[in-house]
């Protein structure tokens, strides 16, 4: 019964949306102030109605309701709790009402936070926002009902895959598409700019705060599962530019672009018919990704039940939304005003200058996934574009934007003193060469890869510019007496660039680290015996089977030591799940500065011993201490009273009084 | 087509419509129906670090035919212990890394290469970067060029014989 | 010139948007053999036990006749699938088959075929890792391949083969290739 009531919502939410994507559109060009009005309550409603959808489903979960045939298929009642309710989301249905749904909270923010919107400009995103909301449930209700009922219900479910039975996972998903669905924000906002034909400061003052939240999280979703992958999958790996995770990069990188190109506008009130587009493109790289994952048109590593009706039906939201889109921006953003000037050597340039890298990168990593597809419907042949690829195109590609990240922060507006910069970068310039330079010499100068000496060089250069950048801001060593007081009062928008920027610098030590000198030891291990692995000795102590509550774990332990010394013991598992009846690895990992060591324990050897994979992955910690920079980065800007949602109105009050 | 399946472990060549499959749209998923990190067995390895290590580096650039996304050296599919094996012998008897690149190529086509190679079919993939930043830059200077003539506007013409004698008599006239 | 700028998304977008509507009809998972019209590796493979000394298979065995190669191994499950044709089409007579057991404890292999029947003219056994399979760059089993009188490689079918497989797609070119 409860998911006849969770289908039935979700038909009536697809009602109330599709009055939302007309009324208030219909209003707003005929300058009808109750028709506009419509579209607050219509997005609230169209919320309740889909979170009671999203509530039915998982209640399903939770008392393994195995007559929904999605719990059947993916649930089983010896989960834990935890992986029932993240069962929701672990299969195509689910994961599309959870898309649904966040897209539903993001259109009713608007209504919540957006009551100094101007009305026009509100009801026409709302109604964009719901013609978004029309097409994914018209998806979920004709090709991928969650509710769809097994007549007779089976005893048990299926079960979740084990691999994603793991809090990592179960907290990705949701990160993920917030972040994706909350780049919808800025694509309403810009379709509703072009339809209103004015984009202006206080448009980009809105747009802003939310692309810099959607930003962070899915920043945050991508970290998790880099982390989730790095702990998991057994080998120290922790990107593998599959489809699926360039899916989530592209919209990243468009994302990142757009959060820089919105400060122009606001600030300077240019680059408005590109930032308009690269609103369109972030959140069609979204629509993409889904598109990419979920109708088999690429091979990837992550198996989506795919479907051809399923393909051809997002492959038609997509032409309607980001084509139809297209079509919009190429008839009216031509008329754009041009805006105020600035000299190519300025913030404003070294901005765009930002945006023309993010923007290559970008497309470099949709060429590369797009390739095997394109070559094939082209009858170029069968071709592969993996990790080699990427590596050896898209991060040379990135070099120049991290040079540009020190220099940019320094210029000033409008017109810029690359002379000047350089000449305060000096020292750093000296410091990261020598950073380089050290580094070289201590790898043992070509027994390590040649590009090591450049990725150190380039954190280094990053991370003191930034701090100079810093300390020139709060008058640190003119003067220290009030360096504090000013750091306080610095604006949180240039501490959560600080430390973003620093983040990304910290991130270049841990990926330059950990891709040049992980150290892997392969062997069949007796009991009792000890390898040396990046300055530890781990001795194989004994192996033991643990019941766990869904699985049998066989746990290995070892001793750890250093110098001599014990510092500790390590436990990885090989898990047997019951249902699905498939083998886990669960590494042990020793984290410190320097590095992880990285313990996985494999099958037994015939001839007494078992095989154990022993790494040394330097500088990991790093790449997430990077990460959770960006995100902190992001939240502290997030945190400035400029960017709180809804401060353009109050600040043109301030200004008329003034 | 059903599945034609190599062993338990490694994937159906194709999906059947309708089979529940397991999944989830998440980054960094390796196959659903492979387990994880039990490729490179001690076994297999080979004596010599040095040889071992252009194996190891070997394998990282050859797909797993079976696995799709997966490289030989990551996968534990059957067929990928095969190759990792065979290149193996082939670095043993004396390849060198193009030989044995050449070898599986000639068996496999391209499509074994993670890296593809570089021929007139894949040069939109590997100078369309380039050639798309380059001409980013240059709408860019077009951008700052347009905007400059835009703000520059040109000199007026000089004044004709009649107007300067009509600006003349203006002037002379408030100069009264 | 500026205008044609603000076309670019949309028609850069428009062939991308026709390229996944070819895409949508293939599939990424289809990986065409390079040995087409290339002759049959060398090869000389050890006969199952209890299959006589001489039924083994080697390179000069595909000589003089069209024939099918079919890659099996007891622990297929698809090829018991297509197994009952094998037996059918050999009965029918119109082409050899011979198999390469792949993978396989031989024991097994002959097994397999006491079993479900043997459609085979010569068997040869290629164990782990499969090095006469590699060479004819097999993905999986069961695969058939169809050599010419000149033993030379004309076309490869990857996994089971049906009757509809068998009509219209091997035997016409089986026909074609024993004119």
């Amino acid at each position: 019964m409860i998911a006849e009531i969770g289908h039935f919502a979700l038909v009536l939410a697809l009602c109330v949306a599709v009055v939302q994507a007309v009324i208030p559109l219909v209003g707003a060009k005929r300058g009808m102030g109750s028709w506009m009005a419509v579209a607050g309550p219509a997005s609230a409603l169209q919320f309740l109605l889909i979170a009671i959808a999203f509530g039915a489903l998982t209640n399903a979960y939770v008392t393994s309701d195995f007559s929904v045939m999605n719990v059947a298929q993916n649930s089983h009642t010896d989960k834990p709790m935890l992986y029932k309710v993240a069962g929701v989301w672990s299969n195509h249905e689910g994961s599309l009402l959870l898309w649904i749904t966040i897209l539903a909270l993001f259109g009713y923010a608007v209504t919540l936070f957006g009551r100094n919107l101007p009305p026009g400009l509100k009801s026409r995103a709302l109604a964009v926002q719901a013609m978004i909301s029309v097409g994914f449930l018209l998806f979920i209700l004709l090709t991928s009902n969650p509710f769809a009922r097994l007549e007779p219900p089976p005893v048990n479910g299926n079960g979740l895959n084990p691999m994603l039975q793991d809090p990592g996972l179960a907290f990705h998903p949701p990160f993920l598409y917030l972040g994706y669905v909350g780049f919808s924000m800025a694509f309403s906002f810009a379709i509703a700019a072009l339809l209103e034909g004015r984009v202006d400061a206080a448009w980009a003052r809105w747009v802003r705060p939310w692309t810099l939240a959607a930003w962070v999280f899915l920043t945050c979703g991508i970290v998790l599962g880099s982390w989730w992958a790095y702990y998991t999958l057994g080998w120290g790996g922790w990107w593998y530019w599959d489809p699926v995770e360039n899916a989530s990069f592209m919209p990243w990188l468009a994302g990142t672009a757009l959060l820089h190109s919105t400060v122009v506008v606001e600030k300077r009130d240019a680059l408005k018919s590109w930032t308009i587009l690269l609103a369109i493109v972030a959140f069609g790289f979204s629509l993409l990704g889904t598109f990419l994952v979920r109708s088999g048109v690429l091979t990837s590593v992550h198996a989506f039940a795919t479907d051809p009706a399923r393909g051809v039906f997002i492959l038609m939201l997509l032409v309607l939304a980001v084509g139809g889109s297209f079509i919009l921006y190429a008839m009216r953003a031509p008329a754009m005003k041009m805006g105020g000037l600035f000299a190519p050597v300025s913030r404003e340039g070294a901005l765009l200058l930002n945006n023309v890298l993010m923007a290559t990168g970008a497309a470099t990593v949709l060429l590369g996934t797009l390739y095997p597809l394109i070559a094939d419907a082209l009858n170029l042949g069968k071709v592969s574009v993996g990790p080699p690829f990427f590596n050896a195109v898209f991060l040379p590609l990135m070099a120049p934007m991290v040079m540009v990240m020190a220099v940019a922060p320094m210029m000033a507006w409008k017109r810029g003193d690359l002379a000047g910069v350089l000449d305060r970068l000096k020292f750093v310039a000296a410091a990261a060469l020598a950073a380089g330079v050290l580094v070289w010499f201590l790898q043992g100068g070509s027994a390590g890869p040649w590009w090591t000496g450049a990725g150190f060089a380039l954190a280094t250069w990053l991370s003191l510019g930034t701090l100079i950048d810093l300390a020139e801001r709060i008058r640190l060593f003119q003067a220290p007496a009030e360096a504090l007081g000013r750091a306080i009062r610095l604006p949180r928008s240039a501490w959560g660039m600080v430390l973003a920027h620093f983040g990304v610098a910290v991130f270049i030590v841990g990926l330059t680290a950990s891709a040049a000198w992980t150290t892997e030891h392969i062997q069949s291990q007796k009991l009792g015996e000890t390898v040396m692995v990046g300055g530890f000795g781990v001795t194989l102590k004994s192996v033991e089977d643990v019941p766990g509550p869904n699985y049998t774990a066989s746990r290995a332990t070892f001793d750890i030591s250093r110098d001599g010394e014990s510092v500790g013991v390590m436990q990885p598992e090989k898990r047997t799940y019951r249902m699905p009846p498939r083998p886990t690895t669960t590494a042990a990992i020793r984290s410190g500065m320097t590095g992880d060591l990285y313990v996985v324990i494999g099958d037994a050897d015939p001839k007494g011993g078992y095989v154990t994979r022993l790494y040394f992955n330097p500088c990991i910690p790093w790449l997430w201490a990077g990460g959770a920079l960006l995100v902190i980065g992001g939240l502290v800007s997030l945190a400035d009273r400029r960017h709180r949602v809804g401060a353009p109105a109050r600040a043109a009050e301030r200004r008329v009084a003034a | 087509m059903s599945p034609a399946l190599f062993s338990p472990h490694s994937e159906p060549r194709s999906v059947s419509k309708g089979r529940p499959a397991f999944g989830i749209p998440v980054l960094a998923m390796l196959l659903a129906l492979a387990s994880p990190a039990l490729a490179v067995n001690p076994d297999e390895m080979m004596k010599d670090p040095a040889q071992e290590h252009r194996a190891r580096e070997l394998g990282k650039d050859l797909r797993c035919l079976v696995c799709q996304n997966q490289s030989i050296d990551d996968s534990d599919a059957d067929l990928a212990k095969d190759l990792r094996v065979i290149v193996r012998e082939r670095i043993g008897a004396g390849d060198t890394d193009d030989m044995v690149r050449k070898f599986v190529v000639d068996r496999y086509g391209d499509y074994v290469l993670l890296k593809p190679p570089f021929k007139g079919t894949t040069l939109v993939l590997w100078l369309g970067p380039f050639a798309l930043f380059v001409g980013a830059l240059a709408v860019v200077f077009g951008f700052y060029r347009r905007r400059r003539t835009a703000t520059i506007q040109p000199p007026p013409p000089p004044l004709s014989a009649d107007e300067r004698r009509r600006l003349d008599a203006l002037l002379k006239e408030s100069g009264k | 010139m500026r205008r044609a700028l603000f076309l670019l998304p949309v028609a850069i977008f428009a062939v991308l948007a026709l390229l996944f509507v070819k895409g949508l009809t293939m599939n990424p998972r289809d990986i065409p053999s390079v040995l087409i019209d290339r002759p049959v590796p060398e090869m000389n493979l050890a006969p199952l036990p209890g299959r006589g000394e001489a039924s083994g298979l080697a390179t000069a065995d595909l000589r003089g006749r069209v024939s099918l190669v079919n890659i099996y191994g007891s622990w297929c499950i698809a090829c018991v699938q297509e197994h009952p044709y094998l037996m059918e089409y050999k009965k029918a007579g119109i082409v050899p088959i011979h198999g390469i057991d792949w993978r396989d404890d031989p024991a097994l292999g002959a097994a397999w075929l006491k079993k479900h029947g043997d459609p085979y003219d010569r068997v040869g056994v290629d164990p782990a890792p499969g090095r006469a399979a590699v060479d004819f760059g097999v993905t999986g089993a069961p695969e058939s391949f169809i050599v010419d009188k000149a033993g030379v490689i004309r076309y490869k079918h990857i996994g089971p083969i049906s009757p509809e497989v068998w009509n219209k797609t091997l035997l016409p070119i089986i026909r074609e290739l024993q004119k």
